[in-house]
């Protein structure tokens, strides 16, 4: 029953990331080059409803389904890490138009090149961790 | 059913990924789509190589099954919610696209010429931005689901130092390196 909630989360995820064209090359081309508000107003939006939906949770200290506390521990301080790391990150965002949840909706919608970068990404993270130790954190 | 096969605005789409967002933090989980990524590299043993993936890869796996469904939903998008969808851009980005060579621009849901043709130069480039995507999302520790959606709902300053590099990067490759590649 769970599994079927994560797949169905999923699902919802994959219809809402192609029917908005968060999936489409064209919309990240155009959001960094500030030719429309569509992609701005996305983020914005999830994020007026995050931010109030997560200010309610803790302060009605709501807990999780299985009673748990909730899992909003804060990030590790570090400035260079989120910096060079989301650098990185950036210039393949751009390049390939897309981030990794719309990779997985696009190979769901038939454009199957995309696994040269599901391939490409496998590989970036096991570089990742191979260089870990050596990368400013 | 108009409206449903269009287009669906920001104001619909962004809400509905939050909802999302919410929904798993109530779960007992939280939303972070490119820790899949090195949960698939343990489950194939990259454990045996590395120690960054000696770990329990199957506590991840509900993370996987919200992969699954994301193709399925791709899939159920594309052929049953839509009809040959091409996303409205700005006109000026049209014309820029054109003079790029991308004669696609205002016709395709994606460039044909970067997704639609195995040339070994765009199997380069898909595969150089998989490894940056991938190099880069474990390096800052999270994608766009978990910085800029979690990590800003929850106003952690380190993900808004995330989101900035994702700019930085992403700004760089469209005004700095594309003029060099495309």
């Amino acid at each position: 029953m769970k599994r079927l909630i994560f797949i169905l989360l999923g699902v919802v995820f994959g219809i809402v990331m192609y029917k908005s064209e968060t999936a489409s090359w064209f919309r990240i081309f155009e959001m960094f080059n500030f030719q429309s508000f569509h992609m701005y107003g996305f983020i914005g939006s999830a994020l007026v409803v995050g931010v109030v939906g997560i200010q309610i949770f803790k302060r009605t200290e709501m807990k999780s389904l299985e009673g748990k506390e909730m899992d909003l521990t804060p990030k590790a301080k570090s400035i260079p890490r989120y910096l060079i790391g989301g650098t990185f990150f950036g210039l393949g965002w751009a390049l390939v138009g897309a981030c990794p949840g719309p990779i997985f909706v696009l190979l769901g919608a038939g454009m199957f090149s995309i696994g040269i970068v599901i391939i490409g990404a496998l590989v970036g993270t096991y570089l990742y961790g191979i260089l870990r130790s050596k990368l400013p954190h | 059913m108009e409206a449903l096969m269009g287009t669906w605005p920001w104001y619909v789409g962004g809400p509905l990924i939050a909802l999302i967002m919410l929904a798993l933090l109530w779960i007992g989980r939280s939303f972070g789509f490119s820790s899949n990524f090195r949960t698939i590299c343990s489950a194939v043993g990259a454990g045996k190589s590395c120690e960054f993936f000696r770990f329990d890869w199957k506590s991840q796996s509900w993370n996987l099954l919200f992969l699954v469904g994301a193709i399925i939903g791709g899939y159920i998008a594309a052929h049953y919610l839509s009809n040959n969808q091409i996303p409205p851009i700005n006109e000026d980005t049209i014309t820029e696209l054109k003079s790029m060579g991308f004669a696609s621009a205002g016709t395709a849901y994606s460039p044909t010429e970067l997704f639609g043709e195995y040339s070994l130069r765009n199997v380069i480039l898909l595969l150089v931005g998989g490894i940056l995507i991938g190099f880069g999302t474990r390096y800052a520790g999270g994608c766009t689901s978990g910085h800029a959606i979690s990590g800003l709902s929850n106003l952690q300053w380190p993900s808004l130092v995330a989101v900035i590099g994702f700019f930085i990067g992403g700004l760089l490759m469209v005004h700095v390196l594309f003029p060099l590649i495309f």
